[in-house]
């Protein structure tokens, strides 16, 4: 077992991007688009909105049953990022005390509304974004930016930091297993032998960027890291992308869900 | 064909920290001839290999390829006709499936699709790794790394093929397939390597270098076997030859 398959399991997200479904099928840029707008919306909600932001889970929701993607896996793997969205917004209940609102008894701060805006905000970009690699794969994300335009030099960053990624972290893991043989117990340990590791692992990652340089470079490397991957938008691509807007400016901009609350609450009476 | 001559002209190569890694080399490789490069490690043989194709530059001599004297303004062409397979094939593969990999040198020399794809066929069918090419390069085994870094090199058509020590993270029967790959490519070949055997299998000519110069150069049959001077440059008889 490496350091890879541990901690980013990389492995398994290439995995179901290899499956064949309707979403999987789509054109990469097309689903490239999609996401980006997705989290433009989300983002751009006021940071107080909570009730408006909820039936955009139905764009994740859809991707992941469409697309016959793990709905665990995709849960793990924001639970692993969780911990940054939370500490961003931890403090906002007891700073912004302002009761907005009072719901079953319970008085509402301005301060956890806006608490659960990030979380929610949070959870939706992460699994869109996890979504798109997990339908696409890494590099085809990448290879579809590169088509929109992105620059050469952006994606080839993408690309090789994609590649390069676990090559790094398992040099580092043999630096560390080789500190470990010899140092005993807390001798060797410390933060001043940690710091010279660092700079070792730094030195031999700079050798290996120059020898990957002259690999490229033998080879024709011209600035781009071009592909073959057939890629053409279809009419089913572009009512996709369709669909997708309507969704998002239907529910970005009208108040739909306070609407069916509404009609929910007559209909109650 | 003059195109497949590489001629090194008292090359000396100073590495920017002053290490002198080579010390006026000279030789001739013509056409169709295959080399191998021995000697002790830091004797030279990689920072040689990397002259093939103006990855490094001398510091004063000359590389001719062909006719044409390596220069920065030349390089870049005269990189079509030399392929090199670096030691480390990780190094090698940086393209995120091993078609990708393979079509990249295809690619930027402008060939179109149907080409491409044919060249990356014929290339990983020489080192039958067709069955690999939608893997991502971290899950293949070390062996199935340096068979794709060879075809990367040999989907460009190389006229002048350089290897440094091929055969070091190979199993012996990986080795064996290198070695009979290795006898198919018939244009000038040149093999840097610790593994004598495999030279005295693969080329008819060697040169030894020491201490960043030409130690001696001739027939492998009759280098390989002169005990005397193996044993000087921290080398000794190849296996088959030692008749235990």
């Amino acid at each position: 077992m490496t350091f890879s398959d541990h901690y980013f399991d990389i492995d398994r997200l290439d995995r179901l991007s290899r499956k064949e479904t309707f979403v999987h099928r789509l054109d990469p840029r097309v689903k490239t688009i999609a996401t980006m707008l997705f989290l433009i919306t989300v983002i751009s909600f006021p940071k107080y909105e909570v009730a408006a932001l909820v039936p955009f889970f139905l764009f994740p929701v859809l991707m992941l049953t469409l697309g016959d993607i793990p709905a665990g896996f995709i849960a793990g793997k924001i639970l692993l990022v969780s911990p940054f969205a939370i500490l961003i917004g931890l403090f906002n209940p007891f700073l912004d005390t302002r009761i907005v609102a009072v719901v079953a008894g319970l008085p509402v701060s301005a301060g956890i509304l806006s608490f659960l805006s990030i979380l929610l905000k949070f959870v939706l970009t992460i699994s869109a974004a996890l979504l798109l690699i997990a339908t696409t794969s890494f590099p085809g994300v990448c290879h579809a930016l590169r088509q929109l335009g992105f620059p050469a030099i952006f994606v080839s960053q993408l690309l090789l930091l994609y590649r390069y990624l676990f090559v790094l972290l398992e040099e580092a893991m043999r630096i560390v297993r080789a500190r470990d043989m010899r140092s005993s117990g807390a001798r060797g340990a410390g933060v001043r032998v940690f710091v010279r590791l660092v700079g070792v692992l730094f030195l031999r990652a700079v050798d290996r960027a120059e020898r990957i340089y002259h690999a490229m470079l033998s080879r024709g490397f011209q600035g781009d890291l071009p592909t073959l991957r057939p890629s053409r938008v279809t009419a089913v691509d572009l009512a996709f992308l369709a669909a997708t807007i309507a969704f998002l400016a239907g529910f970005r901009f009208s108040q739909v869900a306070e609407g069916i609350g509404r009609s929910a609450q007559e209909l109650l009476r | 064909m003059s195109h497949h001559i590489i001629e090194f002209r008292d090359v000396c190569f100073r590495y920017p920290d002053g290490t002198e890694a080579l010390k006026g080399i000279s030789f001739r490789i013509t056409h169709g001839e295959s080399v191998g490069v021995v000697g002790a490690n830091g004797s030279g043989k990689s920072t040689l290999i990397r002259h093939m194709n103006g990855c490094l530059l001398p510091t004063s001599g000359t590389v001719n390829i062909g006719d044409f004297p390596l220069t920065v303004k030349t390089r870049r062409e005269l990189r079509r006709k030399v392929g090199i397979v670096f030691q480390d094939p990780d190094d090698q593969l940086f393209m995120p499936t091993v078609f990708d990999d393979v079509a990249f040198g295809p690619l930027n020399l402008g060939m179109d699709e149907a080409c491409v794809r044919e060249k990356v066929r014929g290339a990983l069918d020489v080192v039958h790794c067709l069955d690999l090419q939608d893997k991502p390069p971290h899950r293949l085994s070390l062996g199935q790394k340096s068979a794709v870094a060879i075809a990367s090199v040999m989907a460009m058509d190389p006229d002048i093929l350089a290897m440094d020590e091929p055969a070091a993270n190979l199993d012996p029967r990986s080795r064996r397939s290198l070695i009979a790959f290795l006898k198919t490519f018939k244009h000038s070949k040149m093999i840097a390597s610790h593994d004598l055997d495999l030279i005295l299998d693969v080329c008819e000519r060697c040169i030894v270098i020491g201490d960043g110069r030409v130690v001696a150069d001739g027939p492998s049959a009759e280098l390989l076997s002169n005990r005397t001077m193996l044993e000087e440059n921290s080398l000794e008889l190849p296996l088959s030859l030692q008749g235990r």
